[in-house]
């Protein structure tokens, strides 16, 4: 079995919006995908059911031969220690400091501090931030903050990462320097990345996989692929 | 290890969080202070009343008039008896002679009468003076006393007796009751605020399910912080309760209107108030606190 796959897969919101219909998608360890298609088009969807936010109507999810759209709610915080998420909006904890915000998901698995210490410096060692690990959230720039989030996202060393738009809201340089981040983690961990993004730039630099989505159906799957302009119209 | 690891950092994070959420943490505490202090009062209030109400009921005392022409034999037959009947509580017996001493001592009018009967022409009857363990029984002591040979007659005060118990069954009712809706408004009024301050976190919560926290890791800061919260908004009023009521019973001399009402002793009551409210604070910062996270955890 590959270490991603998605069979069949359905999912339909409450109020009636197909945001997946009959997905299928394998990916295997060590590959970078980049995710593309137009807003509302399914991709954020697709990601959250692999880190297990939201439950497909129909079909399996397995990742790392688990199948996760039979995880129980109390049980997704198992899946969550395997794989990293970064998010467009970083979502790190304002009251903690950069070194506490990376610290944080050791530290509730019931690490040791010595242990936790070293993992976390590593972390921001390889995003380049560790003279910064004192200050807090808001006192960084956006592209500082997004790669506290990655750090918190490698940190316990994860076989996945899921980025929901990494650089939705920072300027070309610091997207780029991000990528070079990202693909560095890829290539000398051999991290499985899974990125949802809308930048042309980005995807037609780094020539990896590409998966078009719109309207709720994978339209496209290319190796060494570009971001084809029409991706970015609905039908 | 790792369980006790976690237990530190959560109460190391609990405190962390009262202080960075520092204006929250003090709404919840001064609301908690508020309504505990008013518990507080209730408290006190009823514990008087409740003394009191005993203390009167139990300086009730029962009459027990014996035939004047009993023998000693017989007295003692009756005293026996009255030993026996579980709800009384002491027994003093006074003797016609005793009795007939008394009154002439007190008036010499008296005096001239009574010094001219000897012995056996002693018309006064000796009495039992009697206190009852259960003033609510009395009625039914009363009828078997009364049934025991050469008794002639028991008296209580029985109307006025029977007022009496009914009125003071009511007060303290209703104080146990205005007890009651004070620590429910309590409980109310504290979940709220705790709520309130942990819905400004959900987020929080949000992200440590994100990062991989398991629900139970993400509870326990919580818990403990309701505690500390609700331990904290306690002190002041445990402080009232002690300071206050001594120095309440200090000023008023131990009685209110009259040697007749007897102010209930600090000493014996301030403490068990006191952990009435830590209690209190504590448990229902913890439970309201533990509620308001649950409702996060489902993402």
């Amino acid at each position: 079995m590959e270490f991603i796959e998605i069979k069949n897969c359905y999912k339909i919101y409450k109020n009636g919006v197909t945001a997946l219909a009959d997905g299928n998608l394998t990916i295997s360890k060590g590959e970078f995908v980049f995710l593309i298609g137009p807003t509302a088009s399914g991709k954020s969807t697709l990601l959250k059911l692999l880190y297990r936010e939201e439950k497909p109507n129909k079909g399996e999810v397995h990742v790392g031969n688990i199948d996760i759209s039979k995880l129980r709610n109390s049980k997704v915080y198992k899946l969550r220690r395997k794989i990293g998420i970064v998010f467009q909006d970083f979502k790190l904890l304002p009251k903690l400091t950069v070194y506490e915000n990376v610290a944080y998901p050791l530290e509730s698995y019931g690490m040791r501090s010595k242990e936790i210490k070293d993992f976390v410096l590593k972390a921001l060692e390889r995003v380049g931030l560790k003279d910064k690990y004192r200050s807090y959230p808001h006192e960084l720039s956006g592209g500082e903050q997004q790669r506290v989030c990655i750090a918190r996202a490698i940190v316990n060393e994860p076989k996945l990462i899921i980025c929901d738009e990494p650089t939705g809201n920072l300027d070309p340089d610091t997207s780029k320097e991000i990528m070079d981040v990202l693909v560095k983690i890829n290539e000398e961990l051999g991290t499985t990345i899974v990125m949802a993004t809308h930048d042309k730039e980005i995807v037609n630099r780094l020539k990896k996989r590409v998966i078009t989505i719109k309207n709720g159906v994978i339209v496209s799957d290319k190796k060494k692929g570009k971001y084809d302009n029409e991706a970015d119209k609905n039908i | 290890m790792k369980l006790i690891r976690i237990f530190n950092r959560s109460i190391r994070d609990s405190f962390k969080s009262i202080f960075r959420n520092f204006s929250l943490s003090v709404a919840s505490i001064s609301c908690t202070v508020i309504t505990l202090i008013l518990v507080s009062l209730a408290i006190l209030a009823t514990e008087n009343v409740t003394n009191m109400t005993e203390k009167i009921e139990h300086d009730l005392t029962m009459v027990v008039f014996v035939d004047s022409k009993a023998s000693t034999e017989e007295l003692k037959n009756i005293e026996n008896e009255l030993k026996a009947i579980n709800n009384i509580d002491t027994i003093t017996f006074r003797s016609k002679d005793e009795i007939k001493n008394n009154m002439s001592s007190e008036n010499e009018a008296f005096k001239n009468i009574m010094d001219s009967w000897n012995e056996d022409e002693n018309p006064l009857q000796s009495t039992y003076i009697l206190k009852v363990k259960n003033i609510k029984e009395i009625k039914e002591t009363a009828a078997t006393i009364k049934n025991i040979d050469k008794v002639t007659l028991v008296k209580y005060g029985e109307t006025m007796v029977d007022k009496m118990i009914n009125t003071f069954d009511i007060i303290k009712k209703c104080c146990w009751v205005i007890v009651l809706a004070l620590v429910l408004v309590t409980i109310f009024l504290i979940t709220n605020t705790i709520k309130i301050t942990i819905f400004s976190r959900r987020n929080e919560i949000g992200i440590m399910r994100l990062v991989g926290t398991s629900n139970s890791v993400i509870k326990l800061p919580y818990l403990f912080e309701g505690l500390l919260l609700g331990a904290f908004g306690s002190l002041i009023p445990i402080l009232i309760t002690i300071f206050g009521y001594t120095y309440f019973y200090e000023a008023m001399g131990g009685v209110i209107f009259s040697n007749l009402v007897e102010l209930t002793k600090p000493s014996s009551i301030i403490f068990t108030t006191s952990l009435a409210l830590f209690i209190i604070g504590a448990v229902v910062g913890m439970f309201a606190s533990l509620r308001a996270v649950r409702k996060y955890l489902k993402i």
